[in-house]
């Protein structure tokens, strides 16, 4: 047990100092990408969610279970959708005659 | 460890590898796209590395929450506006925050109920990640309110406000910190457990409710980092690697933008870590404006004569660009200027907007080239050499007053050099003062030109008197 949490806070700590190097090259221009792309990827609590869902834990475990999955899908589907919507727009040069589509 | 383990590990590992990868791809804007792409695959990976688990039985109910919450997702993410972005942003940190709350409610249930009680590393990584989780819900739902204007935008406040929040924050903290001594099983911490989450709801709702409107961009991030940590939580509880990389990066994420934030808002960041902040100035500062000089007011013909006799211009956004939705006016404007001899840029402030990077969605959705964009640090010294500055629904974010006032609420703040332009034309809907209730000085000054009304009508008014006029109707 004790292990696990000592692993554990090795691992936040070194992802959360990766993170941070990488988002903070992360220009202006892109904060709301940003925004919306890590959001999709917190959906990752999906992971938790699915076995709530899919483990016979009894019926209240279940419902739980099924909503957190919808949220959290609701979270990766329309997090990336969005973010690649919003990274579509940014270019370099007008293209003749583009105009945005929404 | 058996292959199916190692085969899942193996995919987790995979999905925290190329979350890693794709958020690098973020740094710039050509390597933005495919970055994603290697995130979405990350995804992929640890959806199906989970379904592969052990402890999954039936797949029935997942495929029903899959379904509804890729329907749901699919139409949000096709249909929302961009300039409802940081009302969706809001939305989706609660989403985020009520699955990772739902997740711990649920293992809690589970294990009470078949009488096992959970380890001491459970027990408190549970705790915190239902409070959390909970409290994310319930005060994302408050942004959102407030963006959505469903709550009012201006803080609200009572006394002793900050107080009793932070002897919420600690009795709740206490909370679970009883908890894990007393053990799961115990009959207190079983009903104890409830309450605490009930309290992360409570406290998400105080914890927002004394916030302005302008500082909506911090809660967002914020709220972001909280999503984030609650994730991360989960990760611990769950003895799952990837979701604490996951929740790692994502907390880490929020945080950085909330700093990045308070520092052009010119807030100490623990004054933002407490919500004690966006408190309206009392009193002194609106007061003393009324006896001050008359502004400048101009009609479109004047500005327009300005903007035809200008080679060098700079637009200032703000929000009042989304709320009136005159971005792709704008642009059709700044291509007419651009034709007729004129360089055109964009000068963003960190904080314009209700988001970070609010302002450069909405110009990029407009067909604005991002090489038109550029930050406070790229521009500021630009400003004495231009000789039109064009507001279009920014305030605070060109007030002189950060700079030259040490009795204004935003003295210190990071603003636009708007003033020094040779002619500055302030597009505003009327003399209200900006969000922040502050007296804007620029807008008096002898060089300033005041057009009042909606700034996309004012724009397009503008674009076509450049266009149709042409110098001929003189």
């Amino acid at each position: 047990m004790t292990e696990h949490l000592v692993f554990g806070l090795y691992i936040f700590m070194l992802a959360a100092f990766a993170g941070f190097q990488i988002i903070a090259k992360v220009p202006p221009l892109l904060h709301t990408p940003l925004m919306s792309a890590t959001n999709a990827i917190s959906g990752i609590s999906l992971v938790g969610s699915l076995v709530a869902a899919g483990g016979s834990y009894g019926t209240i475990a279940t419902i739980l279970g099924v909503i957190a999955v919808a949220s959290a899908t609701i979270n990766v589907v329309g997090g990336f959708l969005i973010t690649d919507r919003m990274l579509k727009m940014f270019r370099k040069r007008p293209e003749p005659g583009a105009a945005g589509k929404r | 460890m058996e292959t199916r383990e190692l085969v899942v590990q193996l995919l987790y590992f995979s999905a925290a590898f190329l979350f890693l990868l794709g958020l690098r791809g973020l740094g710039k804007a050509d390597t933005a796209r495919r970055g994603m792409l290697y995130a979405e695959i990350g995804m992929l990976c640890a959806v199906v590395g989970t379904l592969l688990h052990r402890e999954i039985i039936t797949y029935q109910w997942i495929l029903i929450g899959i379904v509804v919450g890729s329907t749901i997702g699919t139409l949000m993410g096709l249909y929302i506006p961009m300039t409802k972005m940081p009302e969706r942003i809001a939305l989706s940190h609660a989403f985020g925050g009520l699955a990772v709350a739902l997740v711990g409610v649920a293992e809690f249930y589970r294990h009470t109920h078949e009488g096992v009680a959970l380890s001491t590393l459970q027990m408190t990584a549970t705790g915190f990640e239902v409070f959390l989780g909970a409290l994310t819900f319930s005060g994302s739902l408050m942004a959102f309110g407030k963006l959505q204007g469903f709550i009012t935008g201006k803080p609200v406040t009572y006394p002793l406000q900050n107080a009793s929040n932070v002897l919420l924050l600690l009795g709740t903290v206490g909370g679970v910190i009883f908890s894990v001594v007393q053990g799961s099983l115990d009959p207190t911490t079983q009903i104890l457990f409830y309450v605490l989450s009930g309290l992360g709801l409570l406290l998400g709702v105080l914890l927002v409710l004394p916030i302005g409107g302008a500082d909506m961009p911090v809660v967002i991030c914020l709220l972001n980092s909280y999503a984030g940590l609650a994730a991360s939580a989960t990760g611990f509880a769950l003895e799952n690697n990837a979701l604490i990389i996951c929740g790692a990066l994502d907390g880490g994420s929020g945080f950085i933008l909330a700093m990045m934030m308070s520092k052009a808002m010119n807030r100490s960041f623990s004054n933002v870590l407490f919500g004690a902040f966006g408190k309206p100035p009392e009193a002194g500062a609106a007061a003393a404006a009324p006896t001050g000089p008359a502004p400048n007011e101009g009609s479109v013909e004047d500005a327009v004569e300005v903007l035809k006799a200008a080679r060098n211009i700079i637009v200032v956004p703000g929000y009042g660009m989304a709320v009136s939705q005159a971005q792709h006016a704008m642009r059709d404007l700044a291509n007419a200027l651009a034709t007729s001899g004129a360089t055109v840029r964009y000068a963003i402030h960190p904080v314009a907007g209700r988001m970070p990077g609010h302002m450069n969605v909405l110009l990029a959705e407009a067909n604005v080239p991002y090489d038109q964009l550029f930050d406070l640090d790229q521009i500021n010294d630009d400003f004495p050499q231009t000789d039109v500055c064009l507001v279009v629904g920014a305030n605070d974010v060109v007030n002189p007053a950060a700079k030259t006032n040490p009795a204004s609420p935003i003295y210190g703040m990071p603003v636009f050099n708007a003033d020094l332009a040779a002619t500055t034309i302030v597009l505003k809907r009327s003399m209200n003062p900006g969000f922040a209730g502050i007296e804007n000085e620029l807008f008096v000054k002898p060089n300033t030109m005041l057009v009042l009304g909606d700034a996309k009508k004012t724009i397009t008014s503008f674009t076509q008197a450049i266009k149709g006029g042409g110098g001929g109707m003189h």
